[in-house]
């Protein structure tokens, strides 16, 4: 039996967040070991476990996986999120990409100066609105399915509901005007896994508070 | 069979990954260049653009955007993503630490003159102290011609354009890398490599600073 999948990372949400999200709605058990010093950085550095020097990095399958694309890609192909032929999956691809895109700037935000954040709120709120909510709501609209692609829960579900979720706790309405984003977020959270790892308890993450940003800075800041 | 279309600005920038990988590959294809604000306008308005952004490009009846999404298709279509999802991996991580060196590369050029030098010192420090020796230690590790499954893969091609931009801003930053050196000149003697570095070819030129003025003025 495969030992469970590992991941290094501080004990918050940035890069390594889609990563649980994806194991999770697997339905695949995983441990952390939490970066809080930059001595525990340096030691996986100086022990060569990091390709090129950072995290996120994940154990898997006797694999040091790095690079958040590449651990999201190996976990959705072994688990069936990556669609069943070529043009899905990059059907896959291109929707996880534009959403990815929007949710770098979730991941970044904490780190803006104080005086940018409120403003960049309005910049994340812009895009969901105008570049990318309207795309996902058409193919949902066009296909009626409750999936984005093929009719069965993808890499691109997953990371979608994760962004929709994240930008919620910020802008509470800004699904207003999407009706088939609306119950297509709700349907998608009551999938067995998804909800189990949405329930108090689970290894998702909070949202990013000052100790985290503070953590973070102590551990890669030169 | 349609030749595949690119969509972009005349210049490097996004799409050159993708046009090294059609190049190596074999593949002939064609360009449509936005050269004005009017043409980006246009390319949105139809709505050929899931984004609003390029690159996109028309291969085999889609329009697709997104370069990682582009190029992981072209190189699934044309066997250089490995055998299995583990290679694949492998093949992911290489190409990702690439793209994170080559994203600080394709924004030099258009960096206000006051924020080059900061932009070229962590170039020279990040591809001598961390991609590089990355990549020569994987093929250290293995003595093989290419960096994964001792076959071409789109990490050679996409390491090798990134050897080659990296030289032009820092010609002597090889030096301490033999075996990347040999990789660079084995893939560049592949006869569909050996043809695109050809002048003549689709390979855009460097974007040095009268090319970056010329760009900004004609896209207004």
């Amino acid at each position: 039996m495969a030992a469970r999948p590992k991941l290094h990372y501080p004990n918050g949400r940035g890069r390594m967040e889609s990563v649980r999200w994806v194991l999770a709605a697997a339905g695949v058990e995983f441990d952390e070991e939490f970066l809080e010093t930059k001595e525990q950085l340096h030691k996986l550095q100086d022990g060569n476990h990091l390709l090129f020097q950072q995290v996120p990095m994940v154990e898997i399958d006797g694999m040091k996986l790095v690079q958040t694309r590449s651990i999201l890609h190996y976990i959705a192909e072994k688990h069936q999120l990556f669609g069943k032929d070529l043009k899905e999956r990059t059907l896959i691809d291109m929707y996880v990409e534009g959403t990815l895109d929007l949710l770098e700037l979730l991941i970044m935000h904490p780190f803006l100066k104080p005086d940018d954040q409120q403003k960049e709120v309005v910049n994340m709120a812009q895009k969901a609105i105008i570049r990318y909510f309207p795309v996902f709501e058409k193919i949902l609209r066009g296909h009626g399915q409750n999936f984005l692609v093929g009719n069965q829960l993808s890499l691109a579900d997953v990371i979608l509901l994760q962004t929709i979720l994240a930008l919620e706790e910020k802008i509470p309405n800004i699904l207003s005007a999407f009706p088939f984003l609306q119950e297509y977020t709700v349907k998608l959270s009551n999938f067995p896994t998804i909800k189990r790892f949405l329930e108090p308890g689970s290894k998702k993450k909070p949202p990013p508070d000052e100790i985290y940003v503070r953590t973070v800075y102590n551990i890669f800041m030169p | 069979m349609a030749k595949p279309v690119l969509y972009y600005f005349n210049s490097r920038g996004r799409m050159e990954s993708i046009r090294w990988l059609l190049a190596a590959a074999g593949v002939e294809f064609e360009e449509n260049l936005v050269k004005t604000q009017k043409d980006m306008k246009k390319l949105i308005k139809d709505g050929s653009l899931m984004f609003q952004q390029v690159p996109m490009v028309e291969i085999d009846g889609m329009k697709l955007v997104q370069t990682r999404a582009i190029l992981n298709y072209i190189a699934t279509k044309y066997n250089l993503y490995g055998k299995d999802v583990k290679e694949r991996a492998l093949i992911d991580m290489y190409s990702e630490g690439v793209a994170d060196l080559n994203e600080i590369i394709l924004h030099y050029p258009f960096l206000p003159p006051g924020d080059k030098d900061g932009s070229l010192t962590q170039i020279k420090e990040k591809s001598r102290n961390r991609y590089f020796p990355a990549f020569e230690k994987v093929l250290k590790s293995h003595g093989q011609d290419y960096l994964v499954g001792n076959r071409l893969s789109k990490a050679d091609i996409h390491l090798t354009e990134l050897l080659y931009h990296t030289e032009e801003l820092d010609p002597s930053v090889l030096a301490n890398f033999p075996l990347l050196k040999a990789l660079k000149t084995r893939i560049s003697n592949l006869p569909t490599v050996k043809k695109f570095l050809q002048p003549g070819s689709q390979r855009k030129p460097f974007e040095d600073e009268k090319f970056v003025e010329e760009l900004k003025k004609s896209f207004g």
